[in-house]
């Protein structure tokens, strides 16, 4: 008896090559491969989006593939992106992080916080502001696996503290909904510098580009070619089966936790930085983009299976309709309608792709 | 009933355990030498579960001796008993079905290049080495990126087995490996079971079923009720009677008794004749 590969392709030949066990292996068509891939369906997605935005541009000039029309979505994206890696992570992990968006807003509150009103250093204050996440995220991966309810409900239960929490705590420290973060405070330039300002200068893409595509690659190295990585599928593919054979199942998780509380004080932290300022309901919603990235981007709602670059390409289409409803001169409240359509499309070309790899041949 | 001089892989020696006012198990004696398989068959709520986790190091017991190589232990952990050479492969837990068959032959151990926090995972070598064990199981891997979801349910339990094996496992327990399978694949676990035991393990072999128990076993321990019901060699038992006394000779023939009173229509006592047949 022995181990065929997937059922052949059409087309592909029978191979009947003899010989040392690694010809073999080449012996795994191309085409098989990259139907493998979990990304392959937001590349294609990403790719059909572009051209279609780029086909009804409605711009003088017809802005959408130029520099500055890629300046615009890049923006778009890059802050789904940064957050869209951290949940597709999480998510091949067996997660969910409702509370990644209005994290980021209280990220942001929070170093306005302490900038205005503790008068600190704004770097001192970015490093508080992280371990602050950190400390959220290991509150909410601690409840998940000490209860063992479904991480849906206690995020559901963060988002809903924290979205209290933000409006009522600007409220009473500034009477208003908003605190403003002035460029005199001490460490603001460099800080800016880093996490707020552009680069490339005529054109001025904004930072957040260059962490997104950063973070995206690392997480990838992460995942695919580490022994964490391999914790994070183990984990969320089968969660015993991963304990019994010695994964710590709930470090694992509550890292992921972190890491996503993380990338949302991250994000939160620009966002204050670039616009000098941040609101008091800043993120609120933006959860569902970040998994709507994440689903797209070929991750399983189930866990076990999904990619960082995946979910980069899903911010990437979210960016790309975002901005491209904008240039076609569009309502763009159908960008709603857009993404919802792609979901489902992502959704069900998902279950496809699982179907084929957990159904067994008896 | 042992006749041989060698010390046992793994004996197990009067052991019991409670669980609160519940006796578990009740005075547990078997062993396990290399180069053999000692089947466990008992019905649902023998104790089968609780003597895997004795042995396997998630309860300790309470009563009882333990011996390694003829040395008495008490594992604190699953980890220890592995390190011990003691192996569990579950019938469900065994693997991940949407991870590649490489990456589950590692998984828990992975194999790194470099040190630290940017060690990297040596997939080359991981690839390897699984090809090469699952040869050793008469597996031919073509493509090791292949999810584990899509091989057969005996596959499966090879890949867990040969994992078990080349992470030193001396002592393999199977807890039901053939529950879930239809006729063609337990066959498949079985040769399984028959080649662990030709690599000279020692193979503790879990089922209900006397049918696959029978063919690959050498000693027999059976166990009702969390009570050791008889314990056997292959040349003191056979099929038939180890048949019998897994349905429970005695409780088939009072049940048939029972049906029999109840039954008015014809049906019904053919039904309890053919049990009391089976009971003998």
């Amino acid at each position: 008896m022995s181990v065929a590969t997937t059922e052949p392709l059409p087309g592909s030949a029978p191979k009947q090559r003899r010989g040392a066990a690694d010809e073999r292996v080449a012996g795994v068509s191309i085409v098989a491969r990259l139907l493998q891939r979990p990304e392959l369906g937001a590349l294609i997605g990403a790719l059909a989006v572009y051209v279609l935005f780029s086909s009804v541009d409605a711009t003088p000039g017809r802005l959408f593939t130029t520099i500055a029309g890629t300046q615009n979505w890049t923006d778009a994206a890059s802050t789904y992106g940064i957050m869209a890696v951290a949940v597709a992570l999480l998510m091949i992990g067996g997660e969910f992080d409702l509370s990644a968006g209005v994290m980021t807003g209280t990220s942001g509150l929070l170093l306005g916080m302490l900038i205005t009103k503790e008068q600190l250093n704004v770097w001192i204050a970015i490093v508080l502001v992280m371990i602050f996440a950190a400390l959220v995220g290991v509150a909410n991966g601690f409840a998940v696996v000490r209860t063992k309810l479904p991480s849906f409900i206690i995020t559901l239960a963060t988002f809903f503290v924290l979205r209290g929490v933000d409006v009522g705590v600007t409220l009473l420290i500034t009477n208003t909904v908003r605190f403003d973060i002035g460029d005199a405070a001490p460490g603001f330039a460099s800080a800016h510098a880093l996490f707020g300002s552009t680069f490339l200068a005529p054109y001025n893409f904004q930072d957040a580009v260059l962490w997104w595509i950063g973070i995206t690659i690392v997480a990838t190295w992460v995942l695919t070619q580490t022994t964490f990585g391999n914790w994070i599928f183990a984990v969320g593919g089968d969660a015993n089966a991963a304990r019994a054979v010695g994964v710590p199942v709930s470090r694992t998780k509550i890292i992921l936790f972190m890491y996503t509380a993380m990338s949302a004080a991250l994000v939160g932290i620009m966002v204050a930085l670039r616009y000098k300022g941040i609101q008091s309901g800043q993120g609120v919603g933006q959860e569902f983009f970040y998994i709507i990235a994440a689903v797209v981007g070929g991750c399983l709602l189930t866990g076990g299976y999904g990619s960082a670059i995946g979910a980069s390409l899903g911010a990437v289409i979210i960016g790309l309709a975002q901005i491209g409803i904008i240039f076609a001169g569009w309502d763009s409240n159908w960008y709603y309608t857009f993404l919802g359509v792609i979901l489902f499309l992502a959704v069900g070309l998902n279950t496809l792709v699982r179907r084929r790899a957990a159904s067994s041949r008896r | 009933m042992s006749d041989n001089q060698r010390i046992p892989l793994l004996e197990v020696r009067h052991v019991s355990k409670y669980f609160g006012s519940v006796i578990a198990l009740r005075d547990i004696s078997m062993q396990v030498n290399a180069g053999e398989v000692t089947c466990v068959l008992g019905d649902n709520g023998a104790g089968k579960s609780t003597l895997i986790k004795i042995l396997s190091g998630v309860h300790p017991h309470d009563e009882g001796e333990l011996l390694v190589d003829g040395k008495p232990v008490r594992f604190t952990g699953p980890r220890e008993a592995r390190r011990a050479g003691i192996s569990v492969v579950f019938q469900d837990l065994a693997t991940v079905p949407l991870m590649s068959i490489w990456r589950n032959f590692f998984l828990g151990s992975e194999p790194t290049l470099g040190a630290g926090p940017i060690s990297k995972l040596n997939t080359g070598f991981a690839k390897r080495v699984m090809r090469e064990e699952m040869a050793k199981m008469g597996i031919d891997v073509r493509d090791p990126n292949q999810a584990v979801g899509t091989l057969s349910g005996g596959e499966r339990q090879a890949v867990a087995i040969a994992r078990a094996v080349y992470f030193g496992a001396k002592v393999l327990i199977l807890d039901e490996p053939t529950s879930a399978l239809g006729v063609r694949q337990s066959g498949i676990v079985l040769k399984y079971v028959v080649q662990a035991r030709e690599r000279g393990l020692g193979v503790i072999f879990i089922t209900h079923n006397p049918h696959h128990a029978f063919p690959v076993g050498d000693r027999f321990v059976l166990l009702n009720r969390g009570r050791l019901m008889g314990s056997y060699v292959k040349s003191e038992t056979s099929l038939d009677e180890l048949t019998k006394m897994m349905a429970g000779g005695e409780e088939l023939e009072r049940l048939s008794k029972e049906l029999e009173k109840m039954a008015s229509d014809p049906e019904m006592k053919q039904v309890a004749r053919q049990l009391a047949e089976e009971a003998g």
